[in-house]
């Protein structure tokens, strides 16, 4: 079905990944058997330089983290298209090169929209 | 028995791997305290063993036995998994690195130098090293601490920010070498180091990869003077451990990645140094990056969180970009 290639070259990644996660999960189980357990209230609460920690954590933040998200998923989808682009930039030629730097443009414009608008802004 | 083999070759070769990784990235740390402390004209960890060499060994040990706390009020789950999530993409990208030129043969079996060439193996390593973002993030937010908080959100908004340039930089040098599998990279490299022919997107490199890793100059998401440890505040013993070789993990990775793409790989610098075993260049030339990495942490002073913001938008991306250009225009009237 993967024409013989998938398996065997992704195998040991998928072996690496479940050897990655046995030793982090059975590290933490290793150490439990072994490790201190006394806990009272004061151990358990939150550090906040030695006060008594007032509200709660999860408190609203700043609008400008959802925007670098947003602007981040646009921008990182155009560095998906480059990496296809830039392996096989020997064989498509000028219409390639000329497809890129268009497409290229069209994300400047967006880019410096963003950039006049304030989105990139921090103060 | 074909099996057999085709399962044993890569687990001895992920097992051997995994322990190299984890030895230097607890050396890294000792080299990184004696360096610091020489810069500063101290002498660093003296005490365990002879120069200290046994220090990151009781560090471990120590951190081991540690009591693990997890804060009143923290979402239990989340607060565990989060620097597993964080530590398995920083150790698995080693799955594709070529540590050397030549397979070995030790008892009839053939090791390659490599776990695993992939044809995609630089967009491996940075699709896996983006999931460390989630478990930085997911940890501040778990903990119940406000320092956690607004050390992972910071840690999470610079990350990707970074991660563009780092991944706008790169495509200069798949340009040049027409494939993203990491050994073709490196022998793509026979004739001329990329660095040479890349300088700005090293640059750029270098810099988005100190980022990346939440490194000074760039440590925002974990300054000690105003968010005590950010992302990871509430974390103790064997879990507080993890954050930290995640980070070293990042940092040899990176400097791994680095050492292929722009210096060469295991490619000796000039013919006449050719006598000396490829692997002992490959390590040189990433050793000689960790140590830039700790000389800019013994040299610079902390950015402002601004500052690093509009650094990354408003320089490195449109920096990026015009290599990207100028590179293909050139690339294009070269070869005709």
């Amino acid at each position: 079905m993967f024409g013989g290639y998938l398996p065997s070259n992704y195998l040991p990644i998928v072996v690496f990944i479940i050897i990655a996660i046995a030793f982090g999960a059975g590290t933490i189980v290793a150490g439990y058997l072994v490790r201190p357990k006394k806990t009272y209230p004061e151990k358990l609460s939150p550090y906040e330089s030695g006060m008594k920690p007032f509200s709660d954590a999860r408190t609203p933040f700043p609008m400008r983290y959802y925007i670098i998200a947003m602007l981040f998923v646009l921008f990182d989808i155009e560095v998906v298209f480059l990496y296809p682009w830039a392996v096989v930039f020997n064989k498509i030629g000028l219409y390639g090169l000329i497809e890129m730097m268009l497409f290229i443009a069209i994300l400047l414009v967006g880019y410096f929209y963003a950039w006049k608008k304030g989105a990139l802004e921090w103060d | 028995m074909e099996i057999g083999l085709k399962i044993l070759v890569p687990l001895i070769e992920i097992s051997v791997v995994l322990g190299i990784v984890l030895f230097h990235v607890a050396y890294i740390t000792y080299f990184e305290r004696k360096i610091l402390s020489h810069m500063q004209d101290r002498l660093g960890p003296m005490e365990v063993g002879p120069h200290g060499l046994l220090q990151p060994i009781a560090d471990g040990l120590k951190l081991f036995f540690k009591e693990d706390i997890i804060p009143a009020g923290a979402d239990k789950i989340i607060f565990s998994i989060a620097p597993i999530i964080v530590l398995v993409p920083a150790l698995i990208g080693f799955a594709v690195i070529p540590f050397a030129k030549e397979s070995i043969t030790i008892f009839g079996l053939t090791f390659k130098p490599f776990i695993t060439d992939i044809n995609i193996g630089i967009l491996y390593i940075f699709a896996f090293a983006s999931i460390g973002a989630y478990g930085v993030i997911l940890g501040g937010w778990a903990s119940n601490s406000k320092y956690a908080l607004l050390g992972g959100l910071r840690a999470g908004a610079q990350m990707v920010s970074y991660e563009l340039a780092l991944g706008l930089s790169i495509i200069g040098v798949l340009l040049l070498s027409q494939s993203l599998s990491m050994v073709q990279i490196v022998e793509a490299q026979n004739r001329i180091w990329f660095v040479l022919l890349q300088p700005v997107a090293f640059v750029i490199y270098v810099i988005c990869a100190v980022a990346e890793t939440n490194r000074l100059p760039f440590d925002m998401p974990e300054a000690e003077s105003e968010l005590v440890a950010g992302f990871f505040t509430e974390y103790s013993g064997m879990r507080f451990s993890f954050f930290f070789l995640a980070e070293y993990a990042n940092m040899i990775l990176v400097s791994c990645i680095a050492a292929i793409l722009f210096l060469g790989g295991w490619h000796a610098p000039f013919k006449f140094l050719e006598f000396i075993p490829p692997t002992i260049w490959f390590i040189l030339k990433v050793y000689f990056i960790l140590f830039f990495f700790i000389w800019i942490r013994g040299t610079l002073p902390r950015v402002r969180y601004d500052q690093l913001m509009k650094f990354g938008w408003k320089v490195m991306i449109p920096l990026s970009l015009a290599n990207i250009i100028v590179t293909s225009i050139v690339l294009y009237i070269v070869r005709g």
